[in-house]
C-alpha cells in the first residue's frame, strides 16, 4: 500500500496523501462516460421535442385556416375542409365507457387481491395472470373484441360500434388499473386498518371508510393513465372495423371511428403539390388534438402522483 | 355488560361483508376469464384457418405473404418482426439505458425532477403519432437522404419509429433495476476510493444485471407487439414477397399482417385470408407471453436478492 511505505526524504505522510488525492491525472473514462450519457439523454429529449414540434408545425395551417370548424366538421374528402367531429364523438364515448367500466371492476379486483385474498396458489395465479394480461399486445385485444363484442354480443353492441370499442378498450386497460390500484392500496398503513377492526368494523367498512379514501389519489392516477392509453390506441380499433373513410352521422351503436383512426388514415394519404392544406396537415391537426388530450391526462396523472407521494411523506 | 350478541356483531353487517367479498372476488376472477377467452378466440380462429386451407402446412412456408392468393409464408412476417424489433432495440437500448443510468447515478435531484416527467410524457405519446412522425420526418429527413432505399417506407423507418416508442419503457424498467441496487454497495465502492465511472460499470451494473436483462426482454416483447408504426411505415400493404434480411427493403410484421387482414381497404371478412389473423395472433400471443414470463423471472430474482 502506497500510504504505508516510507515517503521520499523530506515528505511527510500528509503531503503524500494530499498528492495522491489531488492527482492531476484526468479521469478520461469518467468524462467519456458522462458525455455519452448526456448525449443519450439529450437525444431522447430532442426526439420528443422534434416530434411534438413537427406535429404542431404541420397543424398550424389547419389551426389558422379552419380553426374550430376542424373540430365540428364531419370527415370530408377535401383536406382543407375536413373535420374530426365523428372521431371526437367516438373517442369521447370510448373514454366514458372505459372510466365507467374499469373503476368498479378494476378497483374491485384490486381490493379483493389486496384486502381479501389469502396468500395461496389461487391468488398467486390471479396475480401472474393479471401481469401477463398487461403485457399482451393491444392488437390481440382487438381480436378479442372483434369476436366477442362485435360478434357474440352484436345484439347489445350493434356490431362494430362505439360500445364495442369502449368495451374492448376497457378490457385492454383493466390490468393496468388493477395493478396501479393494488399499489395504491398496498401503500395504506396497516395501522389504519387495525384501528378500524379494533372498533368492530367489518373488512368492507374498513375498506370503504379508511383504505379507499387514503388510496384514492393513487387509484385515480392509474385510472387517468389508463384513460390516456385507451384514447391513444389505434390497433384494436382497426381490428374492430372502425371506419376510415366518410362517416356523416356518428351514433353509439352504428359504424364508428375515433381520432387515432383518422390520424392513421390521413397520414397514409399523399399530399397534392400546391395545396395549402394537405392530408398531412389534417393528420397533424388531428394528432395535435389527440396529443393535447393524452398529454394533459398524463400530466394530470403525474401531478396527482407527485402530490400523493408528497402528502404521504412523514406519515 | 358485554353480551355474546355484542361480540357476534350484527347479521346485516356480516351479510353485506359476504356480498362484497363475493363481488370483489368476481371482479378479480374476471381476469382469468379474459385470458381464457383470448386463448379460446385465437385457438378457435387458428383452427378454422387451418381447416380452411385443408391443413396444408406447406402453404405456411413458401413464396411470401399473399393472403389473397392463399400464400401464407410465416417466414416473411416473422423475419419482418425480428428485423424491425432488432432495429428498435438498437435505438431503445442505448437511449433508454443511457437515460436510466444518467437519471439514477448522475443527475442531481433537480435535474431528475425535471427530466423524469418529460420521459414519462414520451411514454404517453400514442403510437399512431409516432407512426406519423416516422412517415413525415424519419423517412424523408433521415433514412432516405442517408441510405437511399428503394422505397421511403421500409423496415428501417418502421424499426426506428418502434424504437422511439420503446425508449421510455426501457428507460423506466432499467431505472427501476438500477435504483433497486442497495445504497450500501454504492457507498462501499466510493468508500474504497472508486471513481463514479468505476462504481457504475463495475458495481452498479453488475449488481443490477438481472433487472436490466428483464428490462431488455420486456422491451423486446413490446417492440414485437407494436402495431401502428409497423402498419404505417413498414411498406407492405398486407402482402409482399419474402425479402430476406435487408433492413432497407419494405416488410411486414406479424402485427401489421393482422391489422391488414382485418382492416385493409377491401378486406374480405371471411375465408382463409381473414382467418389467418387468428393464427398469427396466437403465435404473437405465445411469443410475447414467453418473453414476458422470462422477464418476470428475472425481476423476481432481483427482488429476492435485495
Amino acid at each position: 500500500m502506497a500510504l504505508m511505505t516510507p515517503g521520499k526524504a523530506g515528505q511527510t505522510a500528509s503531503e503524500i496523501t494530499a498528492a495522491q488525492l489531488t492527482s492531476s491525472k484526468r479521469d478520461v473514462a469518467g468524462i467519456v462516460m458522462l458525455v455519452a450519457l448526456l448525449l443519450t439523454i439529450i437525444s431522447t429529449l430532442l426526439i420528443l421535442f422534434v416530434l411534438i414540434g413537427r406535429v404542431v408545425r404541420d397543424a398550424i395551417p389547419v389551426v389558422t385556416g379552419e380553426g374550430t370548424a376542424f373540430l365540428g366538421n364531419t370527415i370530408g374528402s377535401n383536406p382543407a375542409t375536413t373535420g374530426i367531429w365523428p372521431g371526437l364523438y367516438g373517442s369521447f364515448f370510448i373514454g366514458v365507457g372505459v372510466v365507467v367500466l374499469t373503476i368498479p371492476i378494476g378497483v374491485g379486483a384490486a381490493i379483493y387481491l389486496e384486502e381479501y385474498a389469502k396468500p395461496n396458489a389461487l391468488t398467486n395465479a390471479l396475480l401472474v395472470n393479471i401481469r401477463n394480461l398487461a403485457g399482451v399486445p393491444s392488437v390481440i385485444y382487438g381480436v378479442l373484441g372483434l369476436i366477442i363484442f362485435v360478434g357474440w354480443l352484436k345484439p347489445i353492441t350493434g356490431g362494430s360500434s362505439v360500445i364495442a370499442a369502449a368495451l374492448t378498450m376497457a378490457v385492454l386497460v383493466l390490468p393496468i388499473v388493477i395493478i396501479t390500484s393494488m399499489e395504491a392500496i398496498r401503500s395504506v398503513p396497516e395501522g389504519l386498518r387495525d384501528a378500524g377492526f379494533g372498533v368492530g368494523s367489518s373488512r368492507w367498512e374498513v375498506t370503504k371508510d379508511h383504505v379507499l379514501p387514503y388510496a384514492a389519489p393513487g387509484i385515480l392516477t392509474g385510472i387517468v393513465l389508463s384513460l390516456a392509453r385507451a384514447l391513444g390506441e389505434a390497433a384494436p380499433l382497426i381490428m374492430l372495423g372502425a371506419v376510415t373513410g366518410l362517416l356523416p352521422q356518428p351514433s353509439l351503436d352504428g359504424r364508428f371511428t375515433a381520432i387515432p383512426m383518422l390520424i392513421y388514415n390521413w397520414s397514409g394519404r399523399p399530399d397534392l403539390p400546391g395545396e395549402e392544406i394537405g392530408w398531412s396537415n389534417a393528420a397533424a391537426a388531428a394528432g395535435l388534438v389527440l396529443l393535447l388530450l393524452v398529454l394533459s391526462f398524463n400530466a394530470l396523472a403525474i401531478y396527482l402522483r407527485n402530490r400523493f407521494e408528497k402528502t404521504r411523506i412523514g406519515q | 355488560m358485554l353480551t355474546i350478541q355484542d361480540l357476534q356483531g350484527n347479521r346485516k353487517q356480516a351479510n353485506r361483508e359476504r356480498l362484497m367479498r363475493r363481488l370483489f372476488g368476481l371482479a378479480a376472477t374476471l381476469s382469468i376469464a379474459i385470458s381464457l377467452l383470448i386463448l379460446y378466440v385465437l385457438a378457435d380462429g387458428a383452427f378454422t384457418f387451418m381447416a380452411g386451407i385443408d391443413w396444408q402446412w406447406s402453404l405456411l412456408t413458401d413464396t411470401g405473404w399473399f393472403p389473397r392468393r392463399e400464400r401464407f409464408d410465416l417466414r416473411t412476417i416473422v423475419t419482418g418482426s425480428i428485423i424491425m424489433g432488432t432495429v428498435a432495440m438498437f435505438v431503445a437500448v442505448p437511449f433508454g439505458l443511457g437515460t436510466a443510468i444518467y437519471l439514477s447515478e448522475y443527475a442531481s435531484r433537480r435535474v431528475r425532477t425535471v427530466v423524469k416527467p418529460i420521459i414519462e410524457v414520451l411514454a404517453g405519446i400514442p403510437s399512431v403519432i409516432v407512426g406519423f412522425f416516422a412517415l413525415k420526418v424519419i423517412a424523408p429527413d433521415f433514412v432516405v437522404p442517408l441510405f437511399d432505399p428503394t422505397t421511403s417506407r421500409n423496415m428501417l423507418v418502421a424499426g426506428l419509429g418502434i424504437g422511439i416508442l420503446v425508449i421510455p419503457i426501457m428507460a423506466s424498467l432499467s431505472e427501476d433495476a438500477l435504483s433497486a441496487v442497495p445504497g450500501s454497495l454504492r457507498e462501499a465502492s466510493y468508500g474504497v476510493g472508486a471513481k463514479r465511472v468505476t462504481t457504475v460499470t463495475k458495481v452498479i451494473i453488475p449488481a443490477a444485471v438481472s433487472g436490466l436483462v428483464a428490462a431488455f426482454i420486456i422491451s423486446v416483447s413490446r417492440a414485437i407487439g407494436e402495431t401502428m408504426v409497423a402498419t404505417m411505415a413498414g411498406g407492405f400493404d398486407g402482402a409482399g414477397p419474402y425479402t430476406g434480411w435487408s433492413v432497407l427493403s419494405p416488410g411486414l410484421t406479424m402485427t401489421a399482417a393482422m391489422t391488414n387482414a382485418a382492416g385493409g381497404t377491401d378486406a374480405v371478412k371471411a375465408g382463409p385470408s381473414f382467418d389467418v389473423l387468428f393464427l398469427v395472433g396466437l403465435l404473437l400471443f405465445l411469443i410475447t407471453l414467453v418473453l414476458n414470463s422470462i422477464g418476470a423471472k428475472f425481476v423476481n430474482r432481483v427482488r429476492q436478492k435485495y
